[in-house]
């Protein structure tokens, strides 16, 4: 075998190598790489009740209702599997909006609510112009009466 | 019969011809002066393509393409943000490849041209990062979150391209550079995949992928040009860069040799 | 042209993210022609003062 073989070899190991310990970490760190825990996880008791965690999903419509007087707001977390409700005071990022994602950040009182610290909007890969976006909200509503 | 043992021998010259023609290509890819001569006579034709391309993707960006539904003019960032995430990532797979190549033929242009890259895929990175950032503030309420996979992996990637420059340069020989630094380049390409798909194997505040996947893409044609040319003109930018870069590193490495000093006298004779 | 100017109300952001990429690429063009100089230039010196000093001094007559 010929030096350049050999080296060709190394190459090949350390990559495989690399791949094969890459993938074992990441299996064992799974839980530490998800920023946000689903409703459906939280009500299936897999979201952590001692410290603070991030709960993601989408706002429910016509769930929004602010507290007359101050600047609390109450919406639901749902992932149309499970909803949480979530009560927060501050301010909201732009995008915050029923119908678009939401990450909050907090934790969970003893009713099964969550109270939040820091609200983050999460927008999905679609980017379209308004008059596109009007159109087809317009076709899905026609298909589904 | 005689007819088809014609043609094969035909495609069996015509391969050995193809092959020989490749090593042939390969091995000049080894010679310094043909190297040093080949990035002299594409590097202006990657600059023009990238000003070009830059001007009009700016351009497309910011004034022809719509505003997005949900975000506005804010989204517009996107044209600057994605190629240059892009080209981070593009820039990493030609410094890996390349260290890689010089490592396994003991290849100094290989090794070159893995230097070159280096720098340009580090600034690649930092425009992503801050142009996403400032992207971030306002649309999800941040600049910059310290649990996100896709943050974090795109963090990543500067770290990497950052220890192999640090690397390097903690080397005398030079020829031991090359050779340590190529194994950490490669061992960090698993880092590519990462960042590809970390939104779609973790949950992330970062968005699923718009264009990079295999289903259409998801954004309407007035809003995908622009950026198709921008993209197309950040790696022009980064072609033109490339083989200045490299240049001036043939030199660094050659500056004592025989053709160098010929080059020069040439030049200013 | 007012209107192109404030971007929807993401001036900031828009103007800002544009600006630090266009000097972050005009930043790398400078600097890849100054590393190309840098070492055009001492490849200029060492070739003088190599040639000046290997040559010997037979030949420089003839």
């Amino acid at each position: 075998m010929t030096a350049r073989q050999n080296r060709m070899i190394l190459i090949g190991l350390v990559v495989t190598g690399v791949t094969v310990s890459a993938f074992l970490a990441l299996q064992a760190f799974e839980e530490n790489l998800l920023f946000f825990f689903s409703p459906a996880q939280v009500a299936a008791g897999e979201a952590p009740t001692d410290r603070t965690f991030r709960l993601g999903g989408m706002v429910l419509e016509d769930s929004i209702n602010r507290e007359i007087g101050s600047l609390t707001l109450n919406f639901i977390v749902t992932d149309y599997t499970a909803s949480i409700p979530v009560s927060y005071t501050g301010v909201l990022p732009d995008l915050f909006a029923e119908n678009q994602g939401v990450v909050a950040r907090g934790t969970l009182d003893n009713q099964g609510g969550f109270i939040a610290e820091e609200i983050l909007a999460k927008h999905d890969e679609n980017y379209m112009p308004p008059e596109v976006a009007e159109a087809l909200a317009l076709s899905e509503g026609s298909q589904t009466p | 019969m005689a007819f088809i043992r014609h043609n094969l021998v035909r495609i069996v010259n015509a391969i050995s011809l193809l092959n020989t023609n490749f090593w042939r290509w390969f091995h000049q890819l080894a010679s310094p002066p043909h190297v040093f001569a080949l990035a002299g006579r594409v590097c202006p034709w990657f600059a023009g393509l990238a000003i070009i391309f830059l001007v009009a993707g700016t351009y497309g960006g910011l004034v022809l393409a719509p505003a997005d539904y949900l975000q506005g003019d804010g989204f517009r960032i996107i044209y600057v943000h994605v190629p240059s995430a892009y080209l981070g990532m593009l820039a990493y797979m030609v410094m890996a490849s390349s260290a890689a190549i010089g490592f396994i033929w003991r290849m100094k242009m290989a090794h070159g041209l893995a230097v070159s890259a280096a720098p340009l895929g580090a600034w690649f990175t930092v425009l992503a990062l801050v142009t996403g950032g400032i992207w971030g503030k306002p649309m999800w309420g941040t600049y910059w979150q310290w649990a996100d996979a896709r943050l974090m992996s795109e963090l990543m990637l500067l770290f990497l391209f950052l220890g192999y420059m640090v690397l390097r340069a903690s080397f005398d020989d030079r020829d031991k550079a090359d050779r340590i630094s190529a194994i950490l380049a490669v061992v960090g390409v698993i880092n590519i995949p990462i960042i590809h798909y970390s939104v779609e194997w973790w949950s992330t505040l970062h968005q699923g992928p718009t264009i990079a996947k295999l289903d259409e893409p998801s954004i309407t044609m007035d809003m995908l040009m622009p950026l198709l040319i921008m993209i197309i003109g950040f790696t022009a930018f980064f072609g033109w860069l490339l083989c200045k870069r490299l240049q001036g590193e043939i030199l660094k490495r050659e500056r004592q040799t025989r053709w160098v000093d010929g080059l020069i006298k040439g030049r200013t004779a | 042209m007012m209107e192109f100017m404030l971007m929807g109300g993401y001036a900031g952001y828009v103007w800002s993210a544009y600006g630090i990429t266009m000097l972050v690429l005009v930043a790398n063009v400078w600097m890849a022609y100054r590393f190309h100089a840098k070492w055009l230039k001492r490849a200029q010196e060492e070739g003088m003062t190599k040639v000046s000093t290997r040559q010997p001094r037979v030949r420089r007559i003839s």
